[in-house]
């Protein structure tokens, strides 16, 4: 009884502890606890399949079970392992086919036959199992002729169950390595059930004659009347199934009957789920195989108009691809738009008539770009048609908006428009925003003819436009805020993370405290005065930077610094023409609630840290602002809020700039369609914020810039900013505090130069203090190199003495390895210096978290010796490199690796989507991207010294389905956990 | 293989029901008053297998009772609509002339048969005399 319970319910966590104990029972003398036994074990084997990998030879033995129960209860779980991996059994065909021989002959215990036929559902199953076994495989599929052809001979009985059975033998004998003896005896069965006065018959036939007719169409031939009958059966179940075979036998020929069939049947249909269904299959056949234009256009027609709403969004974007891409005969193409726009104006002209959305849509797309192909009507007329449409109170929003848009594009080629005229007076008032931006679009793009009919050209859908995803020419704006003293935009992710970091940095405030600013500023200067050239020379060179590294295609400039907008890439992608509009009427009639959301959240994000940053800010520009180089070094306090003010109108700016890429893409779908894109150019424009900083920073510090706007890598550069601000947050203290000493500034910026010298090669995180006293204090850092992981501790002697025998050393823990770096030990510590240890740390097992802890001892002027303690916190995300592998490499090592966890996680909202959540993953959790392809992606990390792991995952709605593969057993499981942080916790 | 297990009157009152995939409670009853207006609506003549949704239903009335399964597609129809009678032949032996009553007031056992003969989804005993052997040893210690 609790090996029911066990497989009923059972928690995977669980499996361990009571797997050994399933184990024995396997051994049981009574064939019920056996039976039981196989059964938990399957279960166990569905929910977490790699767990119970080691007792595969064991489920062989349960096959072998001199008991048939048994040996059927192990039948499920070869059934499911199959299923996965056929050709990993096929030693197993055999025994197979000799127990099903054994069953069919009727060797089995009598009480296992039902209604004498010897155990059916057991059959049944064996023939499932044949049938995945011999698939394409000759040879295997040659071992079970005989037996098919016995059992097809034996179930001859009248009986359910048995045709049960020769449905399962039809089945196998057509999904193996075809034999013609079979195949005609499979037919003749199958043709019994076809005339079979039972339903259920019938019904199992044409289902039968569906799997059948892919190899064999003549068969279908055969059976033509009685296809015919089904057809008009009174049973929808029949007719549903009937289709369902006419559609798989559809050719050139006898496209019209069927697809008329199928409207015939979607007309009377109710339920939202076949017609789904239906209507994707129509579309599918009809694109396929349609004989004539009219005839196409006709049935796209029917399909939208019945489909409506509930279709799948694919048909209607498969469909203007087809009009707008075209075949390959020019004439071809015009007449079929031109039927197109034809038919659609007939629809129109009928009154009172609802159209479902997407016809609108479609037809909307369809008439502003065709209706030029007209003789008889000229873009007034259909202006006008449109007009009413839009004037229409059932008409959605979003559908307006693909009208407004048909209407901008006819707008160049009518001549006189008063209508268009009433339709901007009209929409410039509306509420929905969305629709009072296209208006006014049009109405400047009215006012400038040129400008207009080049951006609007007749019949251009499908040539590719040139977009600057770089945004570079941002850069000129950025450049000029920020050499005003805003903060620079920092990416959700990092604003989290400084926030973090923050509570960090606010222990080092008694610390910092001890600063003065007098050197401080003297060695700020200068790079003040480099800076300048910099920020100009800069801006276009990091655009062309990030262009690169984005690996987008055919970018290029196409507006400067002169305040137009860029053209922008709609999603279609065969419609990017968007008005540029004066970057002063998109502030005046932008109110995206998105942005307004951004602004706030980020407004509120910064404010505890703004302060330090604007400090930083305006340090890092002194020389540059005109107007706040003279009090920043008096007032700080009045700087920072001057400052503050100002930062945010920067902020405001920025996403009115971002809110302006919107508007062209809202052009062809709502704006929430295109929040995540919008998300994106964000990020690419804080990331050169970023950067740039970045640069000002390091200059500031008389460092090679050069070296570091080389690093390739976004990762880099996000882990840069993140200890290179922090650092300065520490200087940026003592501007407050005039009363510290000169000493201790030199030391921490010598601590920062030596610092800063490692970080131009490797990664590395914040400097944090790990203890301290009055005379010495250790800090430590970590430098993520490719192949291991580098601790580094800082021993800065503050004292004005001599420290003698300084020794550091780390105590060993269970799960490091630790290897000491040569140069490590120290006898003497001169007076205010400071001096690194450095230990490579590789990782013997994985694990989430762990401490390291050392202590260091010295001595001070021949007296006592002084020992101080601490310890540092490992994760296991130290160890993770990104594996770099290809596509092909990733397919051989997924198969190869043997334990794998499968996850679900749900996204937040601001990164539901994959390009977003990708991003999060590779910079967060250092994974390397291998492929994207549509909505999965393939990810492969390696745990030093080389374990790899690969990751496949894949985006549903906001839900990330997580797929983890390791050599190592424990690894994915910790990959997992750390994933799902990332994930859910930003 | 098998989605979910339901017994339903002519009143469309669930006798039993039994889900071997994971629905939501609330969802369930949904599903279930759907699933048994489908099965209603059809009369003698029509086939009793229905496309429902993503699924397929498999249906067989005794006097008042609908018994329905939902299977996925890969599961042989026929094979479901045998089992089913093979179910109703063991309550009915172990019953001895099974009835609505019987069902309703012996529901533990019922589960229990259910149990024996179905688990994951998938049929694992067919043979009526071992389905029952646990169900009678039960039996037994209870009277003694």
């Amino acid at each position: 009884m609790a090996l029911t319970v066990v497989s009923q319910i059972f928690p995977r966590e669980m499996i361990p502890a009571v797997l050994p104990l399933i184990e024995d029972k396997l051994q049981h003398s009574k064939e019920i606890i056996r039976r039981k036994a196989v059964l938990a074990l399957y279960k166990f084997h569905l929910i977490a399949p790699n767990q119970v990998q080691h007792i595969h030879i064991k489920f062989r033995k349960a096959l072998c079970d001199r008991d048939v129960g048994v040996m059927a209860a192990s039948l499920h779980i070869y059934f499911r392992m199959i299923k996965e991996n056929s050709s990993g059994y096929k030693d197993l065909t055999g025994s197979f086919v000799t127990i099903l021989k054994q069953v069919v002959g009727g060797k089995l215990p009598v009480d296992f036959n039902y209604h004498s036929v010897p155990a059916p559902w057991l059959q049944i199953q064996l023939l499932r199992i044949l049938g995945l076994l011999g698939k394409d495989d000759q040879r295997t599929s040659e071992l079970m002729y005989d037996v098919l052809d016995e059992s097809l001979r034996r179930a001859e009985l009248n009986h359910n169950v048995t045709y049960a059975i020769l449905f399962e033998c039809v089945h196998t004998v057509y999904s193996i390595y075809p034999k013609s003896e079979l195949l005609e005896k499979a037919a003749k069965c199958i043709g019994r059930f076809v005339l079979s006065p039972k339903i259920n018959l019938k019904y199992l036939g044409l289902k039968a004659l569906t799997y059948v007719i892919q190899q064999d169409p003549t068969l279908a031939l055969q059976h033509q009347m009685t296809i015919i009958e089904c057809l008009d059966h009174p049973d929808p179940i029949i007719k549903r199934e009937t289709l369902e075979l006419l559609y798989r036998i559809t050719n050139a020929q006898n496209i019209t009957v069927i697809v008329q069939k199928m409207l015939e049947y979607l007309q009377q249909s109710k339920e939202e789920y076949i017609i789904v269904n239906l209507v994707g299959k129509i579309a599918e056949l009809a694109e396929k195989y349609a004989p004539d234009n009219a005839w196409f256009i006709q049935t796209m027609n029917a399909v939208f108009s019945v489909g409506g709403d509930v279709m799948h969004p694919d048909i209607p974007n498969n469909f203007l691809r087809l009009l707008a891409e075209g075949f390959d005969d020019e004439t071809e193409n015009q007449q079929l738009r031109l039927y197109a726009v034809q038919s659609y104006l007939t629809l129109l002209d009928a009154e009172n008539v609802f159209y479902p959305q997407k016809f609108l849509q479609v037809m909307s797309w369809v008439l502003g770009e065709y209706s030029y192909l007209l003789d008889e009507e000229t873009p007034e007329e259909v202006i006008t048609k449109l007009y009413k449409l839009l004037m229409n109170d059932s008409v959605s929003s979003e559908t307006k908006a693909w009208l407004l848009a048909a209407v901008t594009k006819l707008t160049p080629q009518a001549h006189s428009s008063n209508i268009v005229e009433r339709l901007i007076q009209e929409f410039t008032v509306s509420l929905d925003t969305c629709m009072r931006q296209h208006a006014f679009e049009l109405k400047h793009l009215r006012e400038n003819v040129e400008l207009m009919k080049s951006l609007l050209p007749v019949d251009k859908s499908c040539e590719d436009m040139v977009v600057d995803a770089s945004l570079s020419f941002l850069d000129g704006f950025v450049a000029e805020e920020l050499s005003q003293g805003a903060a620079p935009y920092k990416p959700h992710h990092q604003r989290q993370e400084e926030k973090l970091s923050q509570e960090k940095v606010l222990n080092f405030e008694p610390y910092g405290l001890s600063f003065s600013s007098s050197g401080f500023t003297g060695r700020q200067s200068p790079a003040g005065i480099s800076l300048g050239s910099d920020i100009s020379g800069n801006s276009a060179e990091t655009g062309l930077k990030e262009t690169n590294s984005l690996k987008l295609e055919g970018i290029k400039k196409l507006w400067g610094k002169e305040g137009y907008l860029p053209k922008k890439e709609g999603k279609t992608g065969d419609e990017t023409e968007v008005p540029p509009v004066p970057q002063e009427s998109i502030i005046m009639e932008n109110v995206d609630q998105t942005i307004i959301k951004k602004d706030q959240s980020q407004v509120l994000t910064q404010s505890k840290e703004e302060k330090e940053k604007q400090l930083l800010a305006s340090s890092l520009f002194v020389g540059l602002g005109t107007e706040s180089t003279i009090n920043l070094l008096g007032k700080a306090d009045t700087v920072s809020h001057k400052f503050r003010r100002k930062s945010k109108v920067k902020e405001t700016k920025s996403g009115e700039t971002t809110s302006a890429q919107n508007m062209p893409c809202s052009y062809f779908s709502s704006s929430s369609d295109v929040t995540y894109e919008d998300d994106y150019y964000l990020d690419t424009l804080q990331d050169r914020g970023d950067k740039e900083l970045n640069k000002f920073s390091l200059n500031s510090e008389l460092l090679d810039s050069e070296s570091l706007t080389e690093l390739p890598s976004v990762e880099k550069l996000s882990s840069c900013t993140l200890s290179t601000p922090s650092l300065f947050t520490d200087d940026m203290e003592g501007l407050h505090s005039p009363s510290s000493t000169a000493a201790s500034v030199a030391n921490e910026i010598s601590l920062a130069t030596s610092l800063l010298e490692e970080t131009s090669e490797h990664m590395h995180s914040d400097l944090v203090e790990v203890c301290n006293n009055e005379t010495i204090s250790v800090s430590s850092y970590k430098i993520w190199k490719d192949d291991c992981l580098l601790v580094v501790w800082s021993v800065s002697n503050k004292s004005g003495l001599e420290l003698k025998s300084a020794d550091l050393e780390i105590s060993s823990a269970e799960n490091f390895k630790i290897t000491e770096q040569p140069g490590c030990c120290l006898p003497v510590i001169e007076t205010e210096s400071i001096k690194t240890f450095q230990y490579s740390v590789q990782m013997e097992k994985p694990f989430t978290e762990g401490n390291l802890f050392g202590f260091i001892n010295y001595q001070m002027m021949d007296t006592h010796s002084v020992q101080l303690e601490f310890s540092v916190n490992l994760s296991l995300l130290d160890f993770i490199r990104p594996l770099k592998i290809s596509t092909e490499n990733f397919g051989k090592l997924w198969l190869s690796f043997a334990n794998d966890v499968k996850q679900n996680v749900k996204m937040s909202e601001s990164q539901a989507a994959l390009p977003s959540a990708l991003k999060t993953l590779q910079q967060k959790l250092r994974l390397h991207v291998v492929e994207i392809i549509g909505n999965e992606g393939l990810l492969a990390c390696q745990l030093l010294p080389s374990i790899p792991c690969l990751l496949h995952f894949r985006v549903h709605g906001d839900v990330l389905a997580l797929w983890f593969r390791s050599s190592c057993s424990t690894l994915p499981d910790y990959l997992l956990y750390q994933c799902q942080k990332v994930v859910e916790g930003s | 293989m098998i989605k979910f297990f339901l017994m339903v009157n002519k009143q469309g009152q669930t006798r039993l029901s039994k889900y071997y995939e994971h629905v939501e409670i609330n969802k369930r009853t949904l599903l279930e008053t759907e699933v048994i207006r489908s099965c209603l609506s059809r009369s003698n003549e029509q086939c009793s297998f229905i496309e429902f949704k993503d699924f397929k239903l498999i249906y067989r009335q005794y006097a008042a009772l609908f018994i329905v399964v939902g299977v996925n597609d890969t599961e042989n129809e026929m094979a479901i609509y045998g089992f089913i009678h093979n179910f109703v032949e063991v309550l009915d032996e172990y019953f001895s002339r099974v009835s609505e009553l019987d069902i309703m007031f012996n529901l533990n056992k019922v589960h229990i048969i259910l149990d024996e003969m179905v688990l994951n989804g998938c049929i694992v005993q067919t043979n009526r005399a071992r389905i029952l052997a646990p169900l009678l040893i039960l039996d037994k210690m209870s009277e003694s």
